[in-house]
């Protein structure tokens, strides 16, 4: 394995469309087999502020930035101001010269060109590119391929944006090598969304909240390639609640907010408990409380949906790190949803749902959605008492069967009631649920781990890409729980056994992960950040080496 | 054991709990009327209730028939999520006043406005009964309930207002103490290709004791009235506010048109896709 990595920054102000270009950039690389990993940053504003995307792409598989860059992509002067340190010694600096300002580095007058050619002044982005590729040694028409493929929008004017800015840049400084394997892209929620799909996803319906919104979009843009019925309703209560509906018709459905939608959807996931009806929530986290930091990065959720809603009833938590396990984990939540008539929560956060990763999907491997159906014989009960607590399903439409849904405790046939002996009763079997997923879910596959250090790190979610980056380099047992909730106890302790010290990182401010972790007895060693920013590789393997000095 | 209290019959086992006299009984019946023509047309099997919370919403467990005891103020949001996965299914939402235009309003006037194909059915009896007799939103105002002892200092909304102005496709109200004649707007807004809904006068036997108002003041719509005239609509909307104030109170279809369905215009086939094409064709 060679060692080969680059690191681009693109900085601008919002509006200036650095987002897109960070793709742009990204999917070229990719498309030279490059592995590539996109990191956006951006506030909470449409026009003006401060946004910046890092690139990082390497030729071994990664899954997180870093801090240092090896090119330094300005469109504004405070990207200067603000970026300039990370900038590696042999780095380089490409910025617009336009109006003939100069700085250390090399000035390409991007807005004059879009000027003269009249072209839309957000091509800019595209001359920035230009230049960057040319810089880099990429030839123009693998540019113009991508360009092409990915910016079909007028693409005349871009494609002679993009040989004027070329032109116009100095010889290449660097050769990008080729790397080997060509691999798809995708953020976080695109992979989720495909999972969801192929597990069986019928209906989505969400209300739009960074940083869920972007399934919805996807979802939206592809519904009729995928088969899928997509709805923005009025609210997040509407939302959840005609996903209700349609579980209770016998179609697989799914809905995504953030934090404070989620609160609004409290009220019926203690009705799907109780009425124990299939859903599937993504839930992905930003800095909180109430509106927080609404285009940043928090793992701040995982006790509130854990113990949201009124009552006690069995639920699944479950948090991807990655592209290729958001994809494997919606399936496996749209799939246990189902197997139990329970509601999962796939919880991911910002850092997850919008980052670009470059992975292959598992698309073999995934469940799909099966439930037990009832077999017709006598009369049917939605709720009928069973062993382990699931009830055959019948739905609205089936001739031979009345079926009963309802958010009243009930007896088996779903008639309220207030019986002491029938209310205990239908409790337990509710609950019965919930020994059947802790068997299902405290196994090995949930679990991931690597290596067999005496100092374990342990992360969830989001803090895996960082987190398993700097536990290889470092030789540290790294340990990432899948499922939350039920508590993989039992791997867990497994998997810590004959560790010496165990380290827990994640992007809250009080430890809730190292809290469960301490809960089965073992000491842990917190290194929080709540500064709605993600660790990097650096700056993780910093705060892991002061710890363990 | 068997749901149905006798094998032939709609009723359940449930116990009905209303109070004597509520004007429930009055919608029960109508109900169980147009239900008893779709079980001889065998299709009460494609029939699914939703109900919210409050004295009306046990009309669900009172009947034999597919059901959703949903939560208060969720009938539409619910009622959606079913007839959006299952299009052939006949939705009939229930819901009361404090339901529909309380908690649920928000869900009431986007119903209206996209024209899903459902029928809501209000229970208005313009109080709270389960909850023991507080005000709701359709209350004349100085009602004087247990959170407003000293008489509300608001003024009822006038749902059949607030249904035109939003697009509702079918209008009409009823009252409770007609039950013959609400089973026919009930066949009638089952029947109708869109969202309809009828506003039904209730009497709470216990709480707000209407029947004598009402029994003065209701009077059919006639033949005269055209539903699909829009200011005619609204004109008959207006003649009574929900006030105590002594006015005729239309009862009735008071307007009816035909829009397109929200389902045909968002519903995607069902269909198995393929993820490697797709994938493939955007993410390579
Ligand atoms: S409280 Fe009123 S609405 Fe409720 S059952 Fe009694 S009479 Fe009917």
């Amino acid at each position: 394995m060679s060692n080969f990595e680059f690191s681009v920054l693109f900085g601008g102000r919002a509006g200036d469309g650095i987002r897109q270009l960070g793709q742009l950039w990204a999917r070229l690389l990719a498309r030279r087999g490059l592995r590539v990993f996109l990191y956006d940053d951006y506030p909470s504003l449409i026009r003006g502020g401060h946004n910046f995307t890092v690139v990082r792409a390497a030729d071994f598989p990664i899954l997180a930035h870093r801090e240092r860059i090896n090119l330094l992509v300005a469109l504004n002067e405070e990207t200067l101001q603000r970026h300039q340190e990370n900038l590696l010694p042999q780095g380089l600096l490409l910025y617009d010269s336009s109006g003939g300002r100069e700085f250390s580095g090399l000035g390409v007058p991007w807005k004059e060109i879009v000027k003269e050619l009249s072209a839309p002044e957000i091509t800019r982005n595209t001359a920035a590119l230009a230049s960057a590729a040319k810089l880099t040694g990429i030839p123009f028409e693998e540019l113009a391929a991508t360009l092409e493929k990915d910016l079909p929008r007028a693409r005349e004017v871009n494609l002679e944006v993009a040989r004027r800015a070329y032109v116009a840049t100095p010889e290449p400084r660097l050769e990008l090598p080729q790397g080997a394997e060509r691999l798809p892209t995708f953020f976080g929620n695109e992979a989720a969304a495909l999972g969801a799909v192929a597990a069986g996803l019928r209906l989505y319906v969400a209300y739009p909240m960074t940083p869920a919104s972007s399934i919805l979009h996807y979802l939206a843009q592809h519904a009729e390639a995928l088969g899928v019925t997509v709805i923005h309703p009025e609210n997040e209560i509407a939302a959840v609640l005609c996903a209700l509906g349609a579980a209770a018709a016998g179609a697989p459905a799914m809905t995504g907010t953030s934090g404070g939608g989620f609160a609004l959807m409290v009220e019926a996931l203690s009705l799907a408990g109780q009425a124990e009806l299939p859903l599937l929530v993504v839930e992905s986290q930003r800095p909180g409380p109430s509106t927080g930091v609404p285009t940043y990065t928090a793992q701040a959720d995982l006790d509130f949906v854990t113990y949201a809603g009124h009552g006690e009833f069995p639920r699944v938590v479950l948090a991807p790190g990655d592209a290729e396990e958001a994809f494997l984990l919606a399936a496996k939540g749209l799939s246990l949803a189902w197997s139990y008539q329970v509601p999962v929560i796939l919880l991911m956060d910002k850092h997850v749902s919008e980052s670009l990763f470059h992975q292959e999907l598992p698309l073999s491997r995934v469940p799909r959605v099966s439930f037990r159906a009832w077999e017709g014989q006598g009369e049917y009960q939605r709720y009928a008492f069973t062993e382990d607590g699931v009830s055959p399903l019948a739905f609205p439409g089936d001739p031979r069967a009345v079926v009963k849904v309802t958010s009243y405790e009930h007896d088996s046939y779903g008639i309220t009631t207030e019986d002491p002996e029938a209310i205990s009763r239908m409790q337990e079997k509710r609950l019965r649920k919930g020994e059947g997923l802790r068997q299902a879910l405290d196994g090995p596959e949930m679990v991931r781990t690597e290596g067999e250090g005496e100092v374990a790190l342990c992360v969830w979610g989001s803090g895996r890409g960082a987190g398993l980056e700097v536990a290889r380099r470092l030789g540290l047992r790294y340990v990432q729980p899948l499922v939350l909730e039920p508590f993989p106890e039992k791997t867990l302790r497994a998997r810590l056994s004959g560790v010496r010290r165990v380290l827990v990182a994640e992007t809250n401010a009080t430890g809730q992960l190292a809290r469960r972790i301490a809960a089965l007895g073992l000491k842990t060693e917190r290194i929080l950040k709540y500064d709605g920013r993600p660790f990097t590789v650096d700056e993780l393997e910093r705060r892991i080496k002061e710890v363990l000095r | 054991m068997s749901l149905r209290r006798r094998p032939e019959a709609l009723d359940t086992y449930a116990v009905n709990t209303w109070c004597p006299g509520c004007g429930n009984f009055g919608i029960l019946t109508a109900v169980k009327r147009v239900l008893k023509g779709w079980e001889e047309r065998e299709a009460l099997h494609r029939l699914v209730m939703v109900s919210g919370i409050g004295c009306h919403a046990k009309i669900v467990d009172y009947l034999a028939v597919n059901s959703f005891y949903s939560i208060h103020g969720r009938v539409l949001p619910v009622a959606m999520g079913l007839k959006l996965a299952r299009p052939e299914l006949t939705v009939l939402g229930h819901a009361g006043d404090g339901d529909a235009y309380g908690e649920g309003i928000a869900h009431l006037i986007f119903a209206a406005k996209r024209n899903l194909d459902l029928t809501l059915v209000v229970h208005n009896n313009s109080v709270y009964g389960l909850t023991t007799g507080q005000f709701t939103p359709t209350s004349p105002k100085g009602f004087k309930g247990r959170s407003t002892p000293k008489g509300s200092p608001e003024t009822p909304i006038n749902p059949l207002e607030l249904m035109l102005a939003s697009g509702a496709t079918f209008v009409a109200r009823g009252y409770a103490g007609r039950p013959e004649h609400l089973a026919g707007l009930i066949e009638e807004a089952l029947k109708h290709r869109g969202f309809a809904f009828i506003d039904v006068l209730q009497p709470c036997y216990t709480f707000f004791n209407t029947y004598e108002f009402y029994n003065q003041h209701v009077k059919e719509i006639g033949p005269e009235h055209d539903p699909a005239d829009f200011e005619a609509a609204l004109h008959l909307a207006l003649q009574w506010d929900y006030s105590a104030r002594e006015a005729e109170i239309p009862i009735g279809i008071f307007y009816r048109v035909e829009k397109p369905l929200y389902e045909e215009a968002v519903r995607v086939p069902e269909k198995t896709p393929d993820l490697s094409a797709h994938i493939a064709t955007h993410h390579l």
